[in-house]
């Protein structure tokens, strides 16, 4: 494999991110199943990084999920979307951020409309003037919370404790990259490195140590697909494109897969607990899974934050085995107690998953 | 004498000069590369009957004459307009009169690069047919990457051509019987090879072409119905997702060697030179005569001609004959200037 054929067409998929003054919008489902990772990303813009980045508790829902479900207009979407620009307008932002891959596609879809027809974006003016009395201008630059901190990876491994590698041996760790499929493939140039080789995770996991795992079903999806899950009839689908994915990267041994969706990350980590109850089987080494991450716990970890402070003992898939490797420090004892310090007891183990380091 | 210049050595430029100089023209044949012969130049074997190119390039080197003087690595900087016709003045300031332009700069292959999901230029074993008659031409044997004799080869048709994604809605032509021909080949090369050609059509439009296919297909090449959707190269084997839109199966199927047929493209130089002369460019990219059924060679400016793939895809013989064709107009139009 030629890595210069890949940076032959990186250079074509380069987009501009803003440098400053975010305007940020959350997703509706990343802080149930990933509850750290938005408070991360908070916290090293801010603290780490001091960039001005601004929340409006009034945002919603983009409604993506509805949407592409078919339970949500185009024009109540667009309408929506509008108010969230107004938002960011109304608070003096010009560059929006959006936490979520569906809703940055959400965000890229409606631009693009937009752009090539200026017709539907007089109706969505119109629509919110009628529906809420305000006006939107639309953002100046539009990027996801992963092209962030792609942006400032160099800045966040320079000011990092931990680097992706194994801390006996030195050997780069290697992580599997899992994109979204909102991220690029609709519209490649809207997403660093386009649709087929996107770079936005690679650039993270080779600048902070770490080596990219290729494998055949790299770009297969990760089984969430919303009609494969939110259509229950279609949930052997969903289980079954997560197996196919796991079987493929099973022999390159990964260390860990990083995501930047939230369907993502959820999917690859919950089904590897379903495929080990179903048949036994796990992916990690020595009856462990592979440890699943969002980028910005992977960031919160590489600056050296609590591994529970990031919420990753809400995973289902134990991330000791990774901290093990990078030596990360870590208390066993405080994985399940809550942020007041109260216990809030242990789950039931699975029958074949490795879930606790002693079992 | 009255001097005509040609713009581009490939087949049809160079079948153009010898014709016009037996006409009692002088001609200036002028090729930006290092030697005239262009893609022809570069083929090993051509099709239907797998006839040498080289064979068809003495056949046309054969009709040049003292009235043709060609001048290689020629880079041109302006056509201008003189009293007598053109001037076609080259980067090194020298100036050429012209009293008469054909414009011969043919096509260049699509680069297969653009086709991010077949994975050329990434993956080590996936080449292109130009590749793979390199190879045939230099190599005399097929090897991967790591030097071993592949077990499995695929082609894969229409690549850059018909595909909107591409940019390019148009079809190349001659990729299909040129894919039907190196099958055929490796085939004979390595008789135990397994080889398959991933298809949308087959379209084999000239003399001899589909008895090409039907011979493929006695010597047990798989046709597959299907337009691959990625490419994977896995420890040195390369994967391939397609449907078979016959049966309406997805398939994986695992080669040693992937071979990308890729198509025709205008090249950028034939639109920069378009845009000197004042011709028209066509949706396609392609240079537009001023009518497609009996003017081909004629661009509607007075003294600029086209020959060959300038106007579109075109296979060797067709080629010919409108270089042919072209030197008569130009003749024809001498003779009454």
């Amino acid at each position: 494999m030629k890595k210069e054929g890949k940076e032959y067409i990186w250079k074509d998929y380069q987009k501009e991110i803003a440098e400053d003054k975010y305007f940020y919008v959350r997703s509706c489902v990343r802080q149930n199943f990933f509850p750290g990772s938005e408070w991360a990303f908070q916290k090293i813009l801010r603290e780490e990084l001091k960039k001005d980045l601004f929340e409006n508790a009034a945002h919603t829902s983009c409604t993506g999920i509805g949407y592409h479900t078919e339970i949500v207009p185009f024009e109540t979407m667009m309408t929506v979307v509008a108010r969230q620009f107004a938002l960011m307008t109304e608070a003096g932002y010009e560059h929006f951020v959006s936490s979520c891959i569906t809703s940055f596609g959400i965000y890229s879809e409606i631009l693009e409309t937009w752009e090539h027809f200026p017709e539907t974006e007089a109706r969505a003016h119109q629509y919110l003037k009628e529906a809420t009395g305000r006006d939107f201008i639309k953002p100046k630059n539009l990027a996801h919370t992963g092209d962030i901190i792609y942006k400032f990876r160099k800045e966040i491994v320079a000011k990092g404790k931990y680097r992706l590698v194994h801390h006996q041996t030195g050997e780069p760790l290697k992580i599997v990259e899992h994109i979204g499929c909102h991220y690029s493939k609709m519209f490649p140039h809207r997403g660093i490195g386009g649709a087929e080789y996107p770079y936005v995770l690679v650039g993270m996991i080779e600048d902070w140590g770490g080596k990219v795992v290729d494998y055949p079903e790299r770009r297969h999806c990760c089984g969430f697909g919303f009609r494969q899950y939110i259509v229950r009839a279609n949930r052997g689908y969903s289980i079954a494109c997560s197996r196919k994915k796991f079987e493929s990267m099973e022999p390159y041994h990964p260390d860990a897969i990083l995501t930047n969706c939230p369907g993502c990350p959820m999917f690859l980590d919950r089904w590897q607990y379903a495929i080990s109850e179903m048949e036994g089987k796990t992916y990690g080494e020595n009856g462990h899974g592979i440890p699943v991450l969002t980028y910005e716990e992977l960031a919160g970890l590489v600056l050296g934050y609590d591994p529970w402070d990031l919420g990753l003992q809400v995973h289902q898939v134990p991330v000791e085995p990774l901290l093990d490797k990078i030596g990360i420090p870590y208390d066993p004892s405080k994985k399940f107690l809550g942020k007041d310090g109260r216990d809030l007891g242990r789950p039931e183990a699975p029958h074949f998953l490795k879930f606790y380091k002693e079992s | 004498m009255r001097q005509v210049v040609i713009i581009g050595g490939g087949v049809a430029g160079l079948e153009a000069a010898g014709f016009l100089g037996k006409m009692g023209h002088q001609v200036v044949l002028l090729e930006k590369e290092k030697a005239v012969g262009g893609h022809v130049g570069k083929w090993d074997r051509l099709f239907p009957n797998r006839r040498q190119g080289s064979e068809v390039m003495d056949f046309i080197r054969k009709k040049m004459d003292e009235k043709v003087s060609i001048i290689t690595e020629a880079g041109i900087k302006s056509i201008d307009t003189s009293p007598d016709g053109y001037a076609v003045v080259l980067t090194n300031g020298e100036a050429i009169r012209a009293d008469a332009i054909l414009l011969a700069t043919g096509f260049e292959l699509f680069d297969a690069r653009k086709k991010e999901e077949y994975g050329y230029g990434i993956y080590d074993n996936v080449i292109t047919s130009a590749d793979l008659e390199r190879i045939f031409r230099e190599e005399g044997k097929i090897t991967t990457a790591d030097g071993q004799a592949p077990q499995k080869v695929a082609f894969v048709h229409c690549v850059g051509s018909r595909d909107e994604k591409a940019g390019n809605v148009y079809c190349s032509k001659v990729c299909c019987v040129t894919g039907v021909k190196q099958a055929i080949e490796v085939k004979e090369m390595m008789p135990a090879a397994k080889v398959y050609s991933f298809y949308m059509d087959i379209r084999m439009f000239d003399r001899h072409f589909e008895e090409l296919y039907i011979e493929a297909q006695q010597q047990g090449i798989t046709f597959i119905r299907g337009r691959l959707s990625e490419v994977y190269e896995d420890q040195g084997k390369v994967q391939c997702k397609v449907e078979d839109t016959l049966t309406g199966k997805p398939m994986k199927v695992t080669v040693d060697l992937l071979v990308l047929l890729v198509g025709f493209m205008p090249s950028p130089e034939t639109k920069r030179l378009a845009g000197m002369l004042k011709i028209n460019i066509g949706s396609d990219g392609f240079v537009l005569p001023i009518d497609g059924h009996i003017s081909q060679n004629e661009t509607g400016v007075p003294g600029i001609f086209l020959a060959g793939a300038v106007t579109g895809p075109k296979c060797i013989a067709t080629t010919l004959s409108d270089a042919r064709s072209a030197a008569l107009q130009i003749d024809q139009y001498l003779k009454t200037k």
